[in-house]
């Protein structure tokens, strides 16, 4: 079994939906995810605030230095994430594209490394 | 070599077992003579160069799954019957694998060239024009992927089995399409890709003799590659009205046609068998002006239908040529966006030629001229040029 890092990806100025949209976006989300709990492939999944939110630490000449997110500035932002078990990447892709379909935005499927497995 | 990847799992790991099984050989077949299963000794032998080198080379963990890998071979030898028809399994599977939508679509077209197609990186590399450290990277950079992203050596389910023989059809097709009018270079043809995606075609008509795009898709690869020498005719672009028919290959054409009547009777018409049915009308004609271009016109607006697309609107406004006059199809192409395309330009420039517009003519083949990267193409376009300029 593999580990897989399915990121939910949107534009950083893409406006929230109608309240309406967005509720029934996530239970569509939470549908796809009890499927996947009770398929007992899940691990791992949650929503994120947006990345004007984080906070960075870097290591610099021996200390450790605080300053105001994100790490990387760019369009497009995590915007949540799932992890779940799979057998190969199709399984994975199967997955992700239920979870593409209930949240309506791209989803970025990635492979954990599997040390001494 | 798709059997050792599936024993293996690794792709990389199986070709270097196979490398050195046929250094193997060489070395004592000659004295030993030949086995009499070559192809069941490469496999077996491949498979313990393999092992051995895992056992060299690997931590405790990895040995326990090659004694695994072991004990499943030696299950399996003793099923040996099926072992012919394990191998064609395995092709299958592999060039999912190697067509996989995961993968970008050009390491897809190197991978199934240099696995499937056992061309070197050499040869891949000169075919596209980049270099041989480029191909070698994007080749090993899909191979990584397919290891790391754990992409699955196994035929897709029922559901997802269209799309994804869509991709591999299309991979095979752009091979086809390569070697028939190499888009760039100083050679018409690349002999080589045609007969490599011709013979993929066939494997996979062998091994899904059900799917009528399959089917198809071999059918219009021979009807097409029946033309081959004789659009190359004397070293230079001959076009289709002007090919000696006679040197068109009959074979290929005979088998084309039955293929295509297999299609037809199962009536379940797709884009590869509709350009196949084109093509066999072509083929039909004794001389150019025998040519049913009612058919063909038929064909393409089915086409249109099932398969839209600017490149079938060129080609359909062709057709409109022959039947009602080069005014009116050049109304259709004026409607084609199509501008980076060299053939837009070609077809556009013939059209004005043809109803009297010479200067809008010539500068029309100064831009195909320009966009052309293939050699003897740009050559004829040329000539077409000088002799429009002339007259």
């Amino acid at each position: 079994m593999k580990r897989y890092l399915l990121s939910v990806c949107y534009p950083a100025e893409s406006t929230q939906p109608s309240p309406e949209a967005l509720k029934r976006i996530m239970s569509d989300v939470g549908a796809v995810r009890k499927e996947m709990q009770d398929a007992g492939v899940w691990l791992f999944s949650g929503g994120l605030h947006p990345s004007s939110s984080a906070t960075v630490l870097r290591h610099q000449d021996g200390e450790i230095v605080i300053t105001d997110g994100p790490f990387i500035e760019s369009k497009e932002q995590i915007g949540g994430l799932t992890i779940l078990r799979a057998p190969d990447l199709d399984a994975a892709i199967g997955w992700a594209r239920k979870l593409a379909r209930a949240l309506t935005t791209p989803i970025e499927v990635r492979p954990f490394t599997e040390y001494g497995d | 070599m798709a059997v050792l990847t599936r024993f293996l799992g690794d792709i990389s790991l199986a070709e270097e077992a196979v490398q050195e099984a046929y250094a193997t050989a060489l070395a004592r077949w000659p004295k030993a003579g030949i086995p009499p299963s070559p192809a069941g000794w490469i496999i077996a032998t491949a498979r313990n160069k393999a092992l051995d080198r895992l056992r060299r080379e690997s931590t405790r963990a990895d040995r326990e799954r090659a004694a695994q890998v072991l004990a499943d071979q030696e299950e399996s030898e003793e099923q040996e019957e099926s072992e012919e028809h394990d191998v064609r399994d395995d092709h299958l599977r592999l060039i999912f694998t190697c067509c996989h939508p995961a993968l970008a679509s050009e390491a897809q077209l190197a991978l199934t060239l240099r696995l499937l197609g056992g061309l070197t990186t050499d040869e891949i590399a000169h075919a596209f024009l980049v270099p041989v450290s480029t191909m070698a990277q994007r080749i090993s950079r899909a191979k990584a992927k397919i290891r790391d992203a754990g992409i699955p050596y196994r035929v897709p389910e029922a559901a997802e089995l269209p799309a994804r023989l869509r991709a591999v059809l299309m991979v095979v097709y752009l091979i086809f399409n390569e070697g028939y009018s190499a888009s760039s270079g100083d050679q018409l043809v690349r002999p080589d890709f045609c007969d490599e995606a011709v013979r993929l075609g066939r494997q996979l008509a062998e091994l899904l003799p059900e799917e009528s795009e399959v089917i198809g898709l071999l059918a219009l690869m021979l009807l097409i590659d029946a033309r081959r020498d004789a659009r190359a005719a004397g070293g230079n672009f001959v076009k289709l009205a002007d090919q000696d028919r006679d040197s068109w290959n009959q074979l290929h054409i005979e088998e084309g046609r039955y293929l295509l009547r297999i299609c037809l009777e199962r009536n379940r018409p797709g884009p590869y068998q509709l350009q196949a049915a084109i093509n066999a009308v072509h083929c039909d004609a004794r001389t150019s002006a025998d040519t049913d271009w009612r058919q063909i016109l038929m064909l393409y607006d089915q086409l249109m239908v099932i398969a839209p697309g600017p490149v079938v609107a060129l080609n359909r406004a062709v057709v409109v040529a022959e039947l009602e006059g080069a005014d009116r199809a050049l109304r259709l192409v004026d409607e084609i966006e199509l501008p980076h395309y060299h053939l837009f330009h070609a077809v556009r420039a013939d059209l004005l030629r043809r109803v009297g517009r010479s200067a809008d003519a010539a500068t029309e083949y100064q831009i195909a001229i320009e966009k052309c990267a293939n050699k003897m193409e740009r050559d004829f376009l040329v000539r077409q040029y000088r002799s429009l300029i002339r007259s």
